[in-house]
C-alpha cells in the first residue's frame, strides 16, 4: 500500500451510491436501526451506556441508602418494588443480592464496555487510522444489537423467581454452587444467558477492530505510528478474543449444570466449584484490563494534545499496553487467595500480579513526563485526565497491597476490596469516559460544551467519588466484608460519609446533563479542530461533526508521524 | 478490484481470529478433564493419590508416625447415617494402615451413594496414598442396612523431605456421601432456604 488509493476503492458500506451527494444519510429508521456507519453505532452504543450507566447507577444509590445507617431500613421497599406483596425476611436480604448483581453486571457488560470500546472505540478507531469503516460493519450492527438484547435479558431476569427470592442475586462471578442449586428459578438462567449475548457481540467487537486495525490503516499508517488509543484497542481486543470465549464455556457448563444434569462444578457428581472459579478468573482478570486499557488509550491522547507534544516514550506506552494484557492472562488466582492455594502458588500469584505494576508505572510515569515542560492547557479533558492519573495510582497502589496473598488472607471480601476495585474502575475508567466524552463530544456532536460547566462537574464527581471510596478502606481494614446490607455499629461513621459522597456524585451527573442539554441547544459550532496545535490525530483533519463517509481519498500519512 | 482485495484480506484475518476465538472456547471445555488429570497428578486441592498393591509394596515404613484424623459427612437432606469407627489414629509414615468408616440407610428404600473425598491440609495430597477404598465405587445400601466400609492407605514418606510439610502433625482425611442420580435417585432440597 505504497500509493494513495483512487476514493472508489473503499466504500464507506455497502450500498452503492450512484450520485455525488457524499453525504448522503439513510431515513431516520435505516439509519440508526439497521446502522452500518461507524460513527452512528458508536452514537447508539453511547446513548446506550448512558442509559445502562444510570440504572446501574441507581441500584447503586439504593444500595448506598440502605447502607446509610445501621439496620435495615429501604430492602423491604425495593423487593415490593421487584413486585414481592409481603416480603419475608430471606427475600428481603436476597433483593440485596439481586442489587449488588445488577449493580455489577450492567456496569462491567453494559456501561464501561459499551461506551470505551463500543462507542469511542468504534466512533475513532477507524478515524484515527484513516479507515473510511470498519472492516465488518454489518457485523458491527449485530454487536451492537447483540448488547441490547443481552441487555434486555438482564432486566427481565430482576422480575423473575431465582432462589429465595426475586430476581438473580448470583453476584457478577455467578459463582457456583450458589449460581446452580443455589437458584433455581429462571432468573439466574436469563442472567446468564444476557452474558452470552454480551460476551458473543464482543467477541464480533474484537475480531472486527482486529480486522480493521491490521487491514485498513491508511497508507503510511504502520502500526507504530498508529495513536495510541488505537494501540489500547487493539490490545483489548485481543484480550476480548482470548478471555470472553472462556467465560462462555464456563457460563454454558453452568447453564448445563442447572438444566440438564450435568455435574461440572458440582462435587455430587465428580465435579468442582473451584473449577468454576478458576475459568472466571481466567477471564475476569483480563476483563478488568480490557476495561481500562482503552481509557489508558484516552487519556494518553488528551495528555499529549494538551502538553503540545507527542507523548513521552510512545513505544513504551505501547508495549507497556501490551505487556498488561500479557501478563493480565497469568495471575487470576489472586482473586482466589482463600481457596486453599498452597504457599507456592500463593508467591507465585504473588509476584506475578506484581509485576504488572511496571509497565503500568511505565504509564503513570509517561503520562507525568508527557506533561513535564509541556506547554499545558487546562480545558475540562486534561483536568479529566489529570483526576485520572491520580484516581488510577491511588487504586493501582491498594492493588499492589491486595496482591500480597499474605495481606489478602485478611483483606479478601472486606470493603477494602470494593474501595480498590472501585478506585480502579469506577474512578478510573469512568473518570477516562468522561475525559475521552469532553475531549470528542464536540467532534462527535458539532457543538461545543460549556468548559465551565465541564470543570464545575469535574470537581463535584472527583469529591463525591472520593467521599464514596476513600472511607471503604478503612471499613475493610477494620474488617467490614462486603456483600452485606447491614453492619454493626462500629462501622456507621464512614458508611454515612460514604452514602453522602454517593448523593455528591450524584448531583455532579446533573451538572453534566444540563452541560449536553447546553451544548444541544446554546452550544457554538465546533471547528475541525477545536483544541488548536496539539490536537495532530487524524479525526482533527476532518470537520466536526466529521462527514457521513470519511476518507473516501484515502490520507497518507508523512514519515514524521502522528503520535 | 482494490474493493475486492480488501474484502477478501479482510475476511481471511476475520475468519482466522474467529477461530482463535473458537480455539478458547474449545479450551475451556478441555479445561474440565485437564483440571481433573493436573489435580490427579498434582495433589491439587487435596486431592489423594490411587496406588496399587505393587506399587504400595515398595514403599518401606519410616518409623516416623503421624496422626490422621477421620472425617464422614453427607451432603444435606441425604438419609445416610455415616461415621468412622475411630476419629483418630496414629500410624508411621509408609506403613499402611485400615480406617474402617460405617454407613448405614435410615430410609425406607434403597440408595446408591457416592463418596467425594480429599485431605487437608489440601499440599498433602500428593502424599497420601489409596490402596483399596469404598470411595472407588458406588454403594448401594438397602433399607436399613448397615455396612462397614474399608479404607487401606499410607502416607507416602516422601513427605517428610517436603519442606512445605514439615510442620504437618497430623492429616485429616474427608469423605463426603453424595446420593447418585439414576433409578436409587432421591429428591434433596439443596437450595438450603430453610424456610
Amino acid at each position: 500500500m505504497a500509493t494513495t488509493a483512487p476514493p472508489e476503492s473503499f466504500p464507506a458500506h455497502g450500498d452503492a451510491h450512484d450520485h455525488a451527494d457524499h453525504d448522503h444519510k439513510p431515513s431516520f429508521f435505516a439509519r440508526w436501526f439497521m446502522s452500518t456507519n461507524h460513527k452512528d453505532i458508536g452514537t447508539l452504543y453511547l446513548i446506550f451506556a448512558i442509559c445502562a450507566g444510570i440504572i446501574g447507577g441507581a441500584f447503586s444509590g439504593m444500595m448506598r441508602l440502605e447502607l446509610a445507617e445501621p439496620g435495615i431500613q429501604y430492602l423491604d421497599t425495593f423487593t415490593k418494588l421487584f413486585g414481592v406483596a409481603n416480603p419475608d425476611f430471606n427475600q428481603t436480604l436476597h433483593t440485596w443480592n439481586v442489587l449488588i448483581t445488577a449493580h455489577g453486571l450492567i456496569m462491567v457488560f453494559f456501561m464501561v464496555m459499551p461506551a470505551i470500546i463500543g462507542g469511542f472505540g468504534n466512533w475513532f478507531v477507524p478515524l484515527m487510522i484513516g479507515a473510511p469503516d470498519m472492516a465488518f460493519p454489518r457485523m458491527n450492527n449485530v454487536s451492537f444489537w447483540l448488547t441490547v438484547s443481552g441487555f434486555c435479558s438482564l432486566l427481565m431476569s430482576a422480575f423473575l423467581p431465582g432462589g429465595l427470592g426475586i430476581g438473580s442475586g448470583v453476584g457478577w462471578t455467578v459463582y457456583a454452587p450458589l449460581s446452580t442449586y443455589g437458584s433455581q428459578g429462571p432468573s439466574t438462567d436469563f442472567a446468564i444467558f444476557s452474558l452470552h449475548l454480551a460476551g458473543a457481540a464482543s467477541i464480533m467487537g474484537a475480531i472486527n477492530f482486529i480486522t480493521t486495525i491490521f487491514n485498513m490503516r491508511a497508507p503510511g499508517m504502520t502500526m507504530h505510528k498508529m495513536p495510541l488509543f488505537v494501540w489500547s484497542v487493539l490490545v483489548t481486543a485481543f484480550l476480548l478474543l482470548l478471555a470472553l470465549p472462556v467465560l462462555a464455556a464456563a457460563i454454558t457448563m453452568l447453564i448445563t449444570d442447572r438444566n440438564f444434569g450435568t455435574t461440572f462444578f458440582d462435587p455430587a457428581g465428580g465435579g468442582d466449584p473451584v473449577l468454576y472459579q478458576h475459568l472466571f478468573w481466567f477471564f475476569g482478570h483480563p476483563e478488568v484490563y480490557i476495561m481500562i486499557l482503552p481509557g489508558f488509550g484516552i487519556i494518553s491522547q488528551i495528555v499529549s494534545t494538551f502538553s503540545k507534544k507527542p507523548v513521552f516514550g510512545y513505544l513504551g506506552m505501547a508495549y507497556a499496553m501490551v505487556a498488561i494484557g500479557v501478563v493480565g492472562f497469568i495471575v487470576w488466582a489472586h482473586h482466589m487467595y482463600t481457596t486453599g492455594l498452597t504457599v507456592n502458588t500463593k508467591m507465585y500469584f504473588t509476584a506475578a500480579t506484581m509485576v504488572i505494576a511496571v509497565p503500568t508505572g511505565i504509564k503513570i510515569f509517561s503520562w507525568i513526563a508527557t506533561m513535564w515542560g509541556g506547554s499545558l492547557e487546562f480545558k475540562s479533558p486534561l483536568v479529566w485526565a489529570i483526576g485520572f492519573i491520580f484516581l488510577f495510582t491511588v487504586g493501582g497502589v491498594t492493588g499492589v497491597v491486595l496482591a500480597n496473598g499474605g495481606v489478602d488472607d485478611v483483606l479478601h471480601d472486606t470493603y477494602y476490596v470494593v474501595a480498590h476495585f472501585h478506585y480502579v474502575l469506577s474512578l478510573g475508567a469512568v473518570t477516562a469516559l468522561f475525559a475521552g466524552f469532553y475531549y470528542w463530544f464536540p467532534k462527535m456532536s458539532g457543538r461545543m460544551h460549556s468548559e465551565f460547566l465541564s470543570h464545575v462537574h469535574f470537581w463535584i464527581f472527583f469529591v463525591g467519588v472520593n467521599m464514596i471510596f476513600f472511607p471503604q478502606h478503612f471499613l475493610g481494614l477494620q474488617g467490614m466484608p462486603r456483600r452485606y446490607p447491614d453492619y454493626a455499629e462500629a462501622y456507621a461513621h464512614w458508611n454515612e460519609i460514604s452514602s453522602i459522597g454517593y448523593a455528591v456524585m450524584a448531583f455532579s451527573l446533573i451538572v453534566w446533563f444540563v452541560n449536553i442539554i447546553y451544548a444541544f441547544t446554546a452550544g457554538k459550532k465546533a471547528e475541525g479542530n477545536y483544541w488548536g496545535e496539539g490536537a495532530t490525530t487524524l479525526e482533527w483533519t476532518l470537520s466536526s461533526p466529521p462527514p457521513y463517509h470519511q476518507f473516501e481519498t484515502l490520507p497518507v500519512i508523512e514519515d514524521a508521524g502522528h503520535h | 478490484m482494490a474493493t475486492a482485495n480488501i474484502q477478501h484480506r479482510n475476511r481471511r484475518v476475520g475468519f482466522t481470529f474467529l477461530i482463535v476465538a473458537l480455539a478458547m472456547l474449545a479450551l475451556g471445555f478441555a479445561s474440565v478433564p485437564l483440571y481433573r488429570i493436573f489435580c490427579q497428578v498434582t495433589g491439587f486441592g487435596g486431592t489423594t493419590q490411587r496406588v496399587t498393591e505393587a506399587e504400595a509394596a515398595t514403599v518401606t515404613a519410616s518409623g516416623m508416625t503421624m496422626s490422621i484424623r477421620f472425617d464422614a459427612n453427607v451432603e444435606r437432606g441425604m438419609p445416610w447415617e455415616f461415621r468412622p469407627l475411630q476419629v483418630t489414629d496414629t500410624v508411621s509414615v509408609g506403613a499402611r494402615d485400615m480406617a474402617i468408616f460405617t454407613a448405614k440407610n435410615l430410609s425406607d428404600h434403597p440408595i446408591t451413594g457416592m463418596a467425594s473425598f480429599n485431605v487437608e491440609p489440601e499440599y498433602v495430597g500428593e502424599y497420601f496414598n489409596k490402596i483399596q477404598c469404598f470411595c472407588f465405587t458406588e454403594q448401594t445400601l438397602q433399607p436399613g442396612q448397615q455396612v462397614r466400609m474399608p479404607v487401606l492407605y499410607y502416607v507416602d514418606p516422601r513427605i517428610l523431605d517436603d519442606p512445605d510439610a514439615k510442620d504437618v502433625e497430623q492429616i485429616t482425611l474427608s469423605y463426603t456421601f453424595h446420593p447418585l442420580a439414576g433409578a436409587n435417585a432421591i429428591a434433596l432440597d439443596r437450595t438450603g432456604s430453610g424456610g
